[in-house]
């Protein structure tokens, strides 16, 4: 019944095998599994409470905050089981960048908000970290905007500039994987249209996962989308097919604003 | 058809009556504040008919029942409070703080909740009783460690008021470290930084105004701390040189002389004095410290 997308293994990044998720005793996530695709952008949609958010924080294991969270099953990035006891949650998330659906600068000065991912773990000299604070901005699209107050605390900075920086900050220690909880929910039109833009441009460097319950950006940033429908994965496809041409009929009905 | 009317006037009076009722209890609490300062100046302005303000303030002998030649000085005794306090932050504010990061941050939620009223209770426990701590076991200690005939020095009274102080820093430390918002945790951590990291380099700093409150409220809670002091440090008159010394602090000074002087003489409003540079103090630290946790909530808001 559901349609399941597959890639070949050179094409896939993630690879997701009978997951389940628990918070305590309910079930937030039924026994999904799917191959997210390298350097493309994947959506996510469905409807409030359906487990997306949920979904890409296991796949950078911030689930672990919460210490109810129980996860079964496999994830395996590039091979690598990220559940496994043996991995290192930090390397994993500087592997697996996320911008948050508020923008949540630190109240540090602009700099500092994107040095602060170089300056823990790694030596580097600041002429270093100069080099990829402006690099990082520039891809954020941000760096013309805010060179001449690098200084200024960023929390003086627009909604959607937060966001920006936001994006910069996880671009700035070099992750594979960026994954976008709601990015554009609390930023306006045009800021919006900026961070799709942006989204785009990423895709070319990056593997994409952006959660969304627009789904007209999911139409117009993303190649191929999953819907989740109360933790289950009800279809998986190309983007134009599932908004041209769904196979299920609950997808149609979501899409179609029917319900949700 | 229900009236939306008020009935009678009867809910109006009462009311009107609750509502007046707590203005006034509020408004004695000023009024409380007021007349206690009020009393001490007034107490206190009589001294300086007779006693030079220079000598008020700058000399360092006290000795105002000596036949041939009185003497007014506070510096001795205000900077006995000083050292006093300063070596019981030195002690409570990095343990406080650090305990407070454990509570907020490490602790499971079922330690942090038998932890807390724990501390709570420390702060509940009677100075006097913290004295006889002092005197009979910290005291001794101290004694032991550096040979001296007693242990009754300031760094005793130091050790007793760090402990008196702990309670107040950690817990508002601790308030302030858990007011910092979850998405700046999530946002450290989504780059790679651990938990420690996340402690020191984000959480810390956020909550720094908070913190700072707490080093000032631990501040005025020792430095007015009067019965502790009394008990563990020696009282001697002098001006201190060190921690290993006996000293008398100003709160003491006050409570020890005020007992036997003769009612309005010099020396009677000279402690009143004494009283008037105390309450001044205590009231610049935690009108200091309210404004920098008034800042902090707005900042977090």
């Amino acid at each position: 019944m559901e349609q399941i997308i597959s890639f070949s293994p050179q094409e896939t990044k993630i690879q997701v095998q009978n997951l389940n998720l628990y918070y305590s005793k309910k079930q937030v996530l039924k026994n999904i599994s799917m191959n997210i695709p390298e350097r493309r952008v994947t959506a996510i949609i469905g409807p409030s409470g359906c487990g997306k958010s949920s979904f890409v924080r296991v796949l950078n294991r911030m689930n672990d905050l919460i210490p109810e969270a129980r996860v079964e099953g496999r994830v395996l990035i590039d091979g690598e089981n990220i559940y496994d006891p043996d991995v290192d949650v930090v390397a994993l998330r500087k592997k697996v960048g996320m911008v948050f659906q508020k923008p949540n600068p630190f109240p540090k000065s602009i700099f500092e908000n994107i040095a602060y991912g170089l300056r823990i773990g790694r030596h580097l000299k600041e002429e270093e970290i100069e080099f990829i604070v402006e690099k990082s901005l520039r891809q954020a699209a941000l760096w013309e905007e805010v060179k001449d107050r690098l200084n200024q605390n960023a929390m003086s900075l627009s909604g959607g500039q937060q966001q920006r920086l936001c994006i910069a900050r996880a671009l700035a220690v070099e992750p594979e994987i960026i994954l976008f909880d709601e990015p554009c929910s609390a930023i306006d039109p045009i800021a919006t249209a900026r961070i799709e833009e942006l989204i785009h441009e990423l895709k070319k460097d990056y593997t994409v996962l952006i959660v969304t319950h627009n789904m007209q950006q999911a139409a117009r940033v993303s190649d191929f989308t999953a819907f989740l429908w109360l933790g289950e994965l009800i279809e998986f496809d190309r983007t134009e097919k599932i908004f041209t041409n769904p196979v299920n009929k609950l997808t149609e009905d979501y899409i179609t604003g029917r319900f949700g | 058809m229900h009236s939306v009317k008020k009935k009678g006037f009867g809910s109006n009076l009462k009311e009107s009556f609750f509502k007046n009722l707590f203005k006034i209890s509020g408004l004695l609490t000023i009024l409380t504040l007021l007349g206690i300062f009020a009393l001490l100046l007034y107490s206190a302005v009589p001294a300086f008919k007779e006693i030079d303000l220079k000598e008020f303030f700058t000399s360092t002998r006290w000795d105002p029942t000596s036949p041939e030649e009185p003497e007014y000085g506070l510096l001795s005794m205000l900077v006995s409070s000083l050292l006093v306090t300063a070596g019981a932050l030195f002690i409570a504010f990095p343990v406080g703080v650090a305990v407070a990061a454990y509570l907020s941050d490490v602790a499971r939620p079922k330690t942090r909740e038998i932890f807390k009223p724990v501390i709570e209770l420390l702060a509940a426990v009677p100075s006097v009783v913290v004295g006889f701590i002092g005197i009979t076991l910290i005291g001794p200690l101290i004694a032991r460690v550096f040979k001296m005939s007693h242990g009754l020095t300031a760094l005793n009274g130091s050790i007793l008021l760090a402990i008196m102080a702990l309670p107040t820093i950690i817990s508002i430390s601790e308030d302030a470290l858990r007011a910092v918002p979850q998405s700046y945790t999530e946002a450290s951590l989504a780059v790679g930084a651990n938990h420690w990291q996340t402690l020191i380099r984000v959480k810390i700093p956020a909550a720094r105004s908070g913190i700072i409150a707490a080093f000032m409220l631990g501040m005025g809670r020792a430095i007015g701390e009067t019965m502790t002091v009394l008990m563990a440090t020696g009282n001697a008159r002098s001006f201190p040189h060190g921690f290993l010394q006996s000293v008398r602090t100003l709160t003491a000074n006050i409570a020890i002389e005020l007992g036997e002087v003769p009612y309005f003489t010099t020396h009677y409003y000279a402690l009143f004095a004494l009283g008037l540079v105390l309450f001044l103090l205590t009231f610049i630290i935690n009108l200091t410290a309210d404004l920098i946790m008034e800042k902090q909530k707005r900042k977090l808001l």
